[in-house]
């Protein structure tokens, strides 16, 4: 029996179960054939096209929306994976309105762009359902690379290693593949186990073995590795997560939004997850809004999103912003939190003060807001653990990589979120991967290949 | 509001808009439906002789080109004349013209070229007391086969002496319908004209294939395998109409012979212009096929407001205005100079003009200015062909800047001269004066 939202406390069973079937399903509903069809014929055939440019992987998408215009849905597949093989997550998760679609010149003409990621999931949907394989292992050139964590970045490198012929191993600490793929991003942008079936498809390709609940520093180490392997790619991820640093932040009810994320992820029945009745989340990122749509689909009465600088500075699109809204999120400016009030070791109430720019710098003013929470999750941003690469040159403690991707140890690459300008996107991470795997390709080899 | 009233080779109807023999015009039931929807006459679809009718496939008789968003734009038929009797026919053309008496009924007819054959027609078909005669020269399929229709409209001297036939055998106005399947338009009605036709209409439908199956190999529409050749029409055929239907307006032997236009009209546009090309009514199907009947609403008022508009009170006012300015290319002014320019307020930066020009065409337009993505018309290259206009989405985004006299062209360095200078005179000419 449903609880209720107006139950007190953390609890689970807020809902009906039909309440969390439809909250937890895909955001968007995929595009039938003649709605792709009809979409599609909206593209220009852009010259350089400008969402080619705007997309970090840089796919051609002008090309693959044509090959839907013509029915060759498989062949616009390919284009996707041909420049990122995570085009199928990509095109549930990617903030195509601040990408590809905000560029597009229908947007620029009539306010309203090509569905691009909508039409690119249609067409790698098809590919992955019909389990059409474009690649192929090379014949080996006998190199061995080890990769650190199974991410985007990891296996997109992984996958263009062994396209090219290489032997791969992938580390990572989790029981399962994935990254944030799998245990970040909201249940509603990766439905039916999206994620795992992506990454099996992918690993089809073969010559790729994934160690599972091997974490650097504590299974091994980087020296190992340089010992063992031609070469080493990192896509650690970021595995730290930023704190408060005020009083009462281990109380009862305070939780990292990413670990909130992820046990939705991992819950197959959403009833399950309980969750408190007056919700604050704490950050401007896509985590803070992530957290706060779920929690709101899990039955909380009140969430609010508090953010310490105004709307154009937080992390999150605008077009997610108005989706935290459309589910009945509260989203609140310039409150930067004070204090953690708890009563018997839990969370009771946070005290925010109000701040404002004061020439460029943000300052607390004299006023102050006070919310009732019996659960906060902080959404506050995440750092890298470098203790393991302390070796490594860093910059604004993320790894520091050059233009292919190569750190300071000639024999280790990185990407994803774990380098310096990381921008916290999969399409970043699958690229920054690619473009890895064709440099030790290119440097293992010499001028060979 | 405009008078829209017309009359077409001596036959009077309350607008110029006549559905063209085909389908919609098979039986009192669509014609009194176009009737009522305001329609100004019809063509009633072509009669045969008596006897066992012809008898139609059983399977695909259309296929179709499709535009952006499955717009059709093309349609091809296999469907014959008429497959219903003789007899029913008349009666209810008979019944429908006492029911309508002002809207035009003008009958097609097809029967073998023999003169006994229309001797025995023209009679039963004035006794319906039916406003003209319709010769279908045209139907390009399965009829052509049997000697009749395009096989008819592709030899001129049989267009004249069925067309003599038939004035000498009827007072009813005789309407000659062409053929677009040959070389030279001016030919066969030419031939209609000697014959005494009263007016000619076209065009009737090309040969076509609209498509083929890839999976059996076959044309499509596909009857149990196999295709055949039909009849081309829609919007896709109005260019072809437009020009054949000049070069009858402007020939001196055929000047002044009434020309009902037919081809791809689907709005009161387009009829305008087969009007302003010399037709002194016009004749839709295709998009009547595709739309119904209701589209002659919006021609009827946008004819009215465009004439208001313009100042004209009766269509002769403007129908063949636009015939002396169809010329042959030698006569063109060579020192017409016009530059692209486009308007960078409405670039929405698509490129397409620009990969147009320099994959294609004059490599006059620069993709970036100042580092930026900026498209720009050079104009020491620019020939004013045109095509960065046509593949531009956006409408008057580019404008063909005519060049004034005195100004210097920055292409070939010279000055505009305000003279007239065509081909004909011109120095790298070798039969110039």
């Amino acid at each position: 029996m449903a609880r209720g939202q107006s139950e007190k406390r953390i609890l689970s069973n807020r809902l009906e179960p039909n309440d969390y079937i439809k909250g937890f399903c895909d955001l968007h509903s995929p595009l039938d054939q003649h709605e792709a069809l009809v979409e599609a014929e909206r593209c220009l055939f852009c010259y350089d096209a400008p969402c080619q440019t705007a997309c970090p992987a840089e796919i051609d998408v002008a090309l693959f929306i044509r090959e839907i215009t013509t029915n060759n849905t498989l062949g616009a597949a390919k284009t996707i994976f041909d420049q990122n093989i995570f085009g199928g997550m990509c095109a549930r998760v990617c903030p195509v309105e601040i990408l590809c679609e905000q560029a597009c010149v229908r947007q620029t003409s009539e306010g309203k762009p090509v569905k691009i990621g909508q039409l690119q999931r249609f067409a790698t949907d098809l590919a992955m359902n019909e389990d059409k394989q474009f690649y192929r292992s090379q014949s080996s050139t006998g190199k061995k690379i080890a990769i650190i964590g199974a991410g985007p970045a990891g296996i997109s490198c992984a996958h263009r290693l062994s396209m090219l012929g290489h032997e791969v191993e992938i580390f990572d600490a989790k029981p399962k593949s994935g990254g944030l793929n799998e245990y970040g991003i909201a249940a509603y942008k990766s439905v039916n186990d999206f994620a795992q079936k992506e990454i099996n498809y992918i690993l089809k390709i073969g010559n790729i073995k994934i160690h599972h609940n091997k974490a650097l520093g504590q299974d091994f180490t980087l020296k190992e590795l340089e010992n063992n392997y031609d070469a080493i790619f990192l896509g650690l991820g970021l595995g730290d997560v930023n704190n408060l640093n005020i009083k009462n932040e281990s109380a009862k009810g305070v939780e990292d939004a990413i670990d909130f994320i992820a046990k939705l992820r991992q819950e197959h029945d959403k009833s399950k997850i309980p969750i408190g009745q007056d919700i604050v989340v704490i950050g401007g990122g896509m985590s803070a809004i992530d957290a706060a749509i779920q929690a709101k689909l899990l039955g909380a009465q009140n969430v609010t999103i508090c953010y310490r600088r105004g709307k154009e500075q937080m992390g999150a699109s605008e077009y997610e912003q108005q989706l935290a809204t459309s589910k009945g999120v509260v989203i609140k400016h310039w409150l930067s939190p004070k204090k953690i009030k708890t009563k018997h070791g839990k969370l009771a109430s946070v005290k925010f003060n109000y701040t404002e720019l004061k020439n460029g710098k943000l300052m607390d003013i004299n006023q102050s807001l006070t919310l009732k929470a019996d659960q906060l999750f902080k959404a506050i941003g995440q750092n890298l653990i470098s203790e393991s690469i302390s070796e490594l040159q860093l910059k604004s403690k993320r790894i520091l990589v050059d233009d292919n991707m190569q750190t300071s140890n000639k024999k280790i690459w990185a990407g994803g979120d774990c380098i310096f300008g990381g921008d916290d996107l999969t399409v970043t991470a699958s690229a920054n991967g690619r473009d890895a795997a064709i440099d030790i390709n290119k440097k293992l080899l010499g001028g060979a290949k | 509001m405009a008078d829209l009233r017309n009359k077409f080779a001596g036959i009077k109807s309350p607008n110029p808009f006549w559905l063209a023999s085909a389908p919609p015009t098979d039986k009192a039931y669509n014609v009194e439906r176009a009737f009522k929807a305001g329609w100004g006459g019809v063509m009633w679809k072509t009669l045969g002789e008596d006897g066992p009718p012809v008898v139609n496939v059983n399977g695909p008789r259309y296929g179709a080109i499709f535009g952006g968003d499955r717009r059709l734009i093309g349609l091809n038929n296999i469907e014959l004349i008429t497959d219903r009797p003789l007899q029913l026919n008349l009666q209810e053309i008979k019944q429908v013209k006492k029911n309508w008496p002002d809207r035009a009924v003008v009958v097609s007819l097809m029967v073998p070229c023999e003169e006994d054959a229309w001797k025995t027609i023209l009679p039963v078909v004035e006794a319906t007391g039916a406003d003209g005669i319709e010769l279908n020269f045209g139907c390009p399929h399965g009829m052509s086969e049997r000697g009749m229709g395009a096989a008819v409209g592709q030899v001129p001297e049989y267009i004249e002496m069925v067309t003599r036939w038939c004035k000498a055998n009827t007072n009813m106005p005789v309407i000659v319908k062409l053929t677009p399947n040959i070389t030279d338009i001016r030919y066969p009605a030419r031939a209609a004209h000697k014959g005494g036709a009263d007016a000619v209409s076209l065009i009737n439908t090309i040969n076509s294939i609209t498509s083929v199956n890839l999976d059996i190999f076959a044309p499509e529409p596909t009857i149990d395998g196999k295709g055949t050749h039909g009849g081309y029409c829609g919007a896709a055929v109005k260019p072809i109409a437009l020009n054949m239907v000049a070069e009858i307006a402007r020939d001196a032997q055929t000047k002044g012979l009434p020309i009902s236009g037919i081809g791809g009209i689907e709005n009161w546009r387009g009829a305008a212009e087969f009007m302003a090309l010399g037709a002194g009514n016009v004749q839709v199907c295709t998009a009547a096929m595709i739309y119904g009947f209701k589209i002659v609403e919006e021609m009827i008022s946008g004819l009215s407001n465009w004439m208001d508009e313009k100042g004209y009170n009766s269509i002769d006012e403007f129908v063949g205005k636009a015939v002396p300015n169809v010329t042959d290319w030698q006569f063109l002014n060579l020192n017409h100079i016009t530059k692209a320019r486009i308007n960078q307020d409405l670039c929405i930066s698509c490129g397409r003009c620009y990969i147009a020009c320099e994959d294609t065409s004059h490599q006059a337009i620069m993709a970036t200015k100042d580092g930026e993505r900026h498209f720009e018309i050079m104009e020491d290259e620019c020939v004013g062909c045109n095509l960065c206009v046509n593949t531009c989405p956006i409408e008057n985004c580019i404008d063909m800047v005519v060049l004034k006299t005195g100004e210097i062209d920055e292409r070939t360095g010279e000055k505009v001269s305000g003279d007239y200078a065509n081909w004909t005179e011109h120095k790298n000419n070798p039969g110039a004066a």
